[in-house]
């Protein structure tokens, strides 16, 4: 570690938040995976401040800031608000492949992702790229994982969110210096998303009486109900 | 040379003397926990008086599995208890003889022998508690194997000893994810081994629902006596391994003079002390798991562990 105590609190970070996305896999209750993610962009936040404090960049700082308002008050609120109660206390039994099974999967996507990035890091290594670059691409399989194996509305716009979350954790340490204007547009995105997603959730379930996305493949006219 | 034996044996003294004393704290933490007062701590102590003095009853139909058993299940975590740091810092006489591994296959040695006269006994609750511990304990196996592999693999070394020198030397690994990642997929295995809530009811007396307890319902006497001290040991072997090795390795003595090893002793109970809240904590914070959720919680306890080994391996 060439940072010294920083470096090694960013590894500390950086280990958390695989574990959280690892904990998004096999979580099976809606507001279990919430919680998840929301402790997963504390980390996330956590981190893009470490950096940009290290290597003096406000940017990853205001980055850092927009994070820990967006993406752990703000997101979750709006999907409290849109999203009806009962979808976030009932128990989501209903995935694809068993928890155990997932989470072996996940491991090996985990590992496949620390060979590519070994690839990635020798082309270009920034300081606090070993830690977050890996950890960044298996947070982005994991995520995409989590949206092939999870049925239910919600969870998958939380994979969305995950993968999103993932892709900044590498990012900030890649290009520490990107425009303040993207990482703004990106997190503005993402609220605009949940919001949609949460209305539309919300308005399937009023409609069918369940969110589960592979059932709501045929069409049917508005009469026929 | 006759010090560091004789502290060796002072170390195995220690083990058998204090652990009921652990077993008792977490038994009344439990109990103050749920509002209620509890039996005093040292009650395991007197239970083991109490089945001492009382006669044993072994069935007609038992072998000899069944009575050597309680004595293998008591001598195995005292045969740990040599290998592991408990007191001292340094190595002992006889910390050579064996390493993690071998500790850890000496426990297994003894869970096989109590699984084996489980059968042996022919009540029908017994066969069905062993094929389940059997089930725990192959889930917990990889696990430990990949912890202990990649704590060696940071220290170059399975000498407890060395492993436990190595986190001294250096504090700033101590924070490193793989470490961090390594302590939690640990205390879920202590969790499991021990029977502890998520994975078993300790106190439950519903015999369909049992997994460790139900092994040694035969037992009675001395026999019941041996095994529940071999139990308590075992806990406190685990929790030494846990504190001296991984979390908390300060606190030891670290010079040969007896003072110091005697002022370890209760450094090492505060250490448990500790340790025993937060286990509290998390078996008063959670439910029974589903027999078949178990494997679910374990296999997060080796993905846990098998990414502290990738981090380890490929991030530095």
């Amino acid at each position: 570690m060439a940072h010294g105590v920083i470096g090694s609190v960013n590894a500390l970070i950086g280990g958390l938040f695989l574990l959280t996305s690892f904990a998004m896999v096999a979580t099976r209750q809606v507001r279990g995976c919430l919680q998840q993610f929301v402790y997963q962009s504390i980390l996330l936040a956590a981190s893009a401040l470490l950096i940009g404090g290290s290597s003096a960049s406000w940017h990853l700082v205001a980055v850092g800031l927009i994070t820990l308002i967006t993406k752990p008050i703000v997101i979750p609120w709006l999907l409290r608000r849109t999203v009806p109660e009962r979808i976030f206390t009932r128990r989501e039994v209903a995935l694809t492949i068993n928890a155990t099974a997932s989470l072996l999967v996940a491991l090996g996507l985990a590992v496949l992702s620390y060979f590519i990035a070994r690839v990635l890091l020798a082309a270009a290594g920034a300081e606090f790229a070993a830690v977050n670059l890996p950890i960044g691409i298996s947070g982005l399989l994991l995520g995409g994982y989590t949206l092939t194996v999870r049925r239910e509305a919600v969870p998958q716009l939380i994979a969305i969110l995950t993968m999103e979350n993932s892709a900044f954790f590498a990012g900030i340490a890649i290009a520490p210096g990107l425009s303040i204007i993207a990482e703004l547009a990106v997190a503005f995105d993402a609220l605009v998303l949940a919001f949609v997603v949460g209305l539309l959730t919300r308005l399937i379930h009023e409609r069918t009486g369940h969110t589960e996305v592979a059932r709501l493949t045929e069409l049917r006219e508005e009469g026929e109900r | 040379m006759t010090a560091r034996i004789l502290y060796n044996v002072l170390q195995v003294l220690v083990v058998m003397v204090f652990a009921p004393l652990m077993a008792g704290t977490n038994a009344r933490l439990k109990e103050i926990v749920q509002s209620k007062r509890g039996p005093s701590i040292l009650q395991p102590y007197r239970d083991l008086w109490k089945l001492f003095h009382k006669d044993e009853v072994v069935s007609a139909r038992a072998s000899w599995i069944f009575r050597v058993t309680p004595y293998i299940a008591f001598v195995a975590p005292l045969f740990v208890a040599m290998l592991i740091p408990v007191l001292t810092s340094y190595p002992l006489f006889f910390a050579f003889m064996g390493d993690m591994l071998g500790g850890g296959f000496i426990l297994a040695l003894a869970g096989f022998f109590a699984c084996l006269a489980a059968v042996d006994a022919g009540n029908p609750y017994g066969p069905m508690g062993a094929s389940r511990t059997r089930m725990v304990s192959f889930l917990v196996e990889p696990v430990f194997m990949i912890v202990f592999f990649t704590v060696s693999f940071v220290a170059g070394s399975t000498i407890p000893y060395i492993v436990q020198q190595r986190w001294v030397a250096s504090p700033a690994d101590f924070f490193a994810p793989s470490h961090v990642l390594i302590v939690l997929a640990f205390l879920m295995i202590i969790i499991a081994e021990t029977g502890r809530i998520p994975v078993d009811n300790p106190a439950g007396h519903f015999e369909l629902a049992m997994i460790d307890e139900s092994k040694s319902l035969e037992y009675s006497g001395r026999g019941a006596a041996l095994m529940k001290w071999g139990g308590e040991m075992k806990a406190f072997v685990l929790m030494c391994i846990f504190l001296n090795v991984l979390v908390a390795p300060w606190g030891l003595a670290a010079t040969t003079s007896v003072g110091a090893v005697l002022l370890a002793i209760p450094l090492v109970l505060l250490k448990m002390l500790g340790l025993i809240v937060v286990l509290v904590i998390v078996e008063s914070s959670l439910a029974k798991l589903r027999l078949f959720r178990i494997s679910e919680f374990l296999g997060a306890a080796f993905v846990t562990a098998v990414v502290a080994m990738i981090a380890r391996l490929f991030a530095l």
